[in-house]
């Protein structure tokens, strides 16, 4: 697991629970939306043509011309509810959203329900398919002149990346909708690297030593011991060793984890006792 | 027992204070597991996967879990702890205060109040909308009416499919139904049901959409259809068919053309809303709005099925034009009164 960057402050927003802790919702970028967006519409298409050849295939063989409103009646539903059905379950997130471990949540803090959920995606039909029918007529009527055609692509281009444009990453569908799309990315339980710091190390740091690095470092500290990267713990134990003043003298994995350990066991002790060092040009 | 004297490195060991937070992970990691077990359980089947016993923990591993969290953000500076922490109590708020009543339940309250209240609500919209589509039709009629070229202009001639003013009125009673050559089209109505669903129900879709543009684009596309419309009415009445053809087109247009309007009537309040908040926040009307119009477009969707399987089956296989007429009024009759008659809830 790679460990999240350090979010970026005006992308959280308060987001309290009944119990009274904040939940700090981060917004999903704009790429990971569009990321989202592109892997249902692969998803949909690969879903349509499995569903035209299933209907093909039994129309064939049945022989009758039932299949041909069974098909457009799917194609229709498929295409309307796709976004909506999934939006609707439990994680209220379609499998591109899943992939990209985002979610959309009502902007009140209150249930997503299922009038917001259709609204936002009914919104859709537009923010997708009118670009696409501006530029289809402009280049197949001669009637509407080029820059006609292009004042609609532009003015259409303006709806479909509306979400560029405001700090919430909404889109038209969410701005109507009251719902916003926020991370929800699953974290896996790994390992506590601290555990066992209190047998003591067989290497230790002194106070001084300890006190050249803050909490940003200690976590990028953390993200290099469980990322296991040989050549990046070189680069960062080199680092460390020559800014404290130590030889070469042990392991890079060994000499970094007794460092993280120690490290953060100052920090933390600081920490409750009501000081928080953010990072190394904070005062310590 | 007496104090031993210390070894030294036990000593080395006394200055950290006993709360360790890896031992407050190892103590508090067995609920998180659990709850998160529990989670991924009730996300993939629901609420019938869990005994009650379990239900009964969720809560309690719930406030746990979040409490965890705020522990942890004050005391550890452990990264991935945090984050995992906190998307296991995002997942389980979400969960826990996510939907509060069953998929069925849902679908009763629909039909029961929520639709016929949010259609309700536009009653304002409607009635604009119609007024809209009514101008529509009566601008193109008079024109077509007093000359018939015009009607070149409104309907465009691959929609017309020979409708037009050059064709006898033999031809015409033929589209809508009468005469020798309407028997020929009785098989693959299905087919002919289901592609105007779709496509009206597209077209409606982007006439509520539309209405985010202050509401504008919408009710051109509604006096668009109201001119088509009054084209083709015009057109029949004036080779003497106007009563057939309204019997041809009032069997399912009563539906359609109520659905045409709510859905313009739904893109128009989003559009006000932006336009007009009133005292509430732009985002909160256009969020009230759109939730509201997502509820009539769910409705419009189910009246355009109605209407397309009127058109396809009711018409063609009804011909007789007073039969036609009682139809198209019985189904207009239906909805105004599942939408606008008082409900014995709006009393109280």
């Amino acid at each position: 697991m790679t460990a999240a960057a350090r979010p970026r402050r005006d992308k959280v927003r308060a987001f309290v629970t009944p119990e009274g802790v904040d939940l700090e919702l981060r917004i999903a970028s704009a790429s990971l939306r569009f990321g989202a967006l592109l892997i249902d519409l692969m998803l949909l298409l690969a879903a349509l043509v499995v569903f035209t050849l299933l209907t093909v295939w039994a129309g064939f063989a049945s022989r009758s011309d039932l299949l041909i409103s069974i098909w457009l009646l799917g194609a229709f539903v498929l295409r309307t509810f796709w976004f909506v059905g999934f939006e609707l379950g439990q994680r209220a997130a379609t499998p591109g959203k899943r992939a990209m471990g985002i979610r959309v949540v009502a902007r009140d803090g209150g249930r997503l329900t299922a009038d917001a959920v259709i609204a936002r995606n009914l919104m859709r039909e537009l923010e997708i398919f009118l670009p696409l029918m501006m530029i289809g007529f402009g280049a197949a009527e001669d009637m509407v002149s080029g820059w006609t055609a292009l004042a609609g692509v532009l003015w259409s281009a303006t709806l479909s990346l509306f979400l560029l444009f405001n700090r919430d990453r909404m889109r038209m569908g969410d701005l109507i909708a009251g719902t916003w799309v926020v991370m929800a990315q699953r974290a896996k339980l790994d390992r506590d690297m601290a555990a066992g710091a209190e047998a003591g190390d067989a290497l230790r740091f002194t106070d001084a030593e300890l006190s050249v690095y803050g909490i940003f470092e200690l976590q990028e500290l953390e993200r290099v011991l469980r990322g296991r990267d040989a050549r990046v713990m070189r680069e960062v134990a080199d680092t460390i060793r020559h800014k404290i003043g130590r030889p070469i003298a042990e392991e890079d994995d060994v000499f970094l984890l007794s460092y993280y350990r120690q490290l953060k066991t100052r920090l933390e002790r600081k920490l409750l006792f009501g000081k928080r060092r953010e990072d190394k040009y904070a005062s310590d | 027992m007496p104090p031993a004297i210390p070894a030294p490195e036990a000593l080395a060991r006394l200055d950290t204070p006993n709360f360790s937070t890896s031992r407050f992970r190892a103590e508090r990691e067995a609920d998180w597991i659990a709850f998160e077990t529990l989670l991924g359980r009730l996300e993939r089947k629901g609420a019938k996967a869990l005994t009650s016993d379990e239900l009964l923990q969720l809560p309690s591993l719930y406030r746990a879990t979040l409490s965890s969290l705020s522990i942890a953000r004050a005391t550890s500076l452990d990264r991935a702890l945090l984050d995992y922490l906190e998307s296991l109590s995002m997942r389980g708020y979400f969960l826990i205060y996510g939907v509060r009543e069953t998929r069925w339940s849902r679908v009763r309250r629909f039909f029961r109040t929520d639709w016929p209240a949010a259609v309700r609500a536009l009653w304002k919209e409607t009635l604009i909308v119609a007024l809209v589509i009514l101008l529509g039709a009566l601008t193109s009629w008079t024109l077509v009416a007093h000359n018939p070229e015009w009607y070149f202009n409104f309907v465009p001639e691959e929609m017309a499919g020979g409708r037009d003013p050059r064709a006898t009125a033999e031809f015409l009673q033929a589209t809508i139904g009468h005469g020798k050559a309407a028997d020929e089209q009785q098989s693959g109505l299905h087919i002919f049901a289901t592609y105007l669903f779709t496509h009206n129900s597209r077209v409606s879709i982007l006439s509520f959409a539309l209405g985010f543009a202050f509401g504008v684009p919408t009710m051109m596309l509604e006096y668009y259809q109201g001119i088509g419309l009054g084209a083709m009415l015009a057109l029949f009445a004036g080779k003497g068919l106007g009563v057939d053809f309204g019997g041809w087109l009032f069997i399912h247009g009563t539906t359609e053309l109520f659905a045409a309007a709510l859905s313009g009537a739904a893109g128009l309040r989003i559009g006000t809303a932006i336009l007009f908040p009133g005292a509430r926040g732009r985002l909160q009307a256009a969020s009230e709005a759109g939730r509201t119009a997502g509820k009539v477009m769910v409705g419009v969707i189910l009246m355009l099925l109605a209407a397309g399987l009127l058109e396809g089956f009711g018409r063609q296989l009804v011909t007789d034009t007073l039969l036609r007429y009682g139809i198209g009024t019985a189904m207009l009759l239906f909805w105004l009164a599942y939408y606008y008659l008082p409900r014995r809830k709006d009393a109280a």
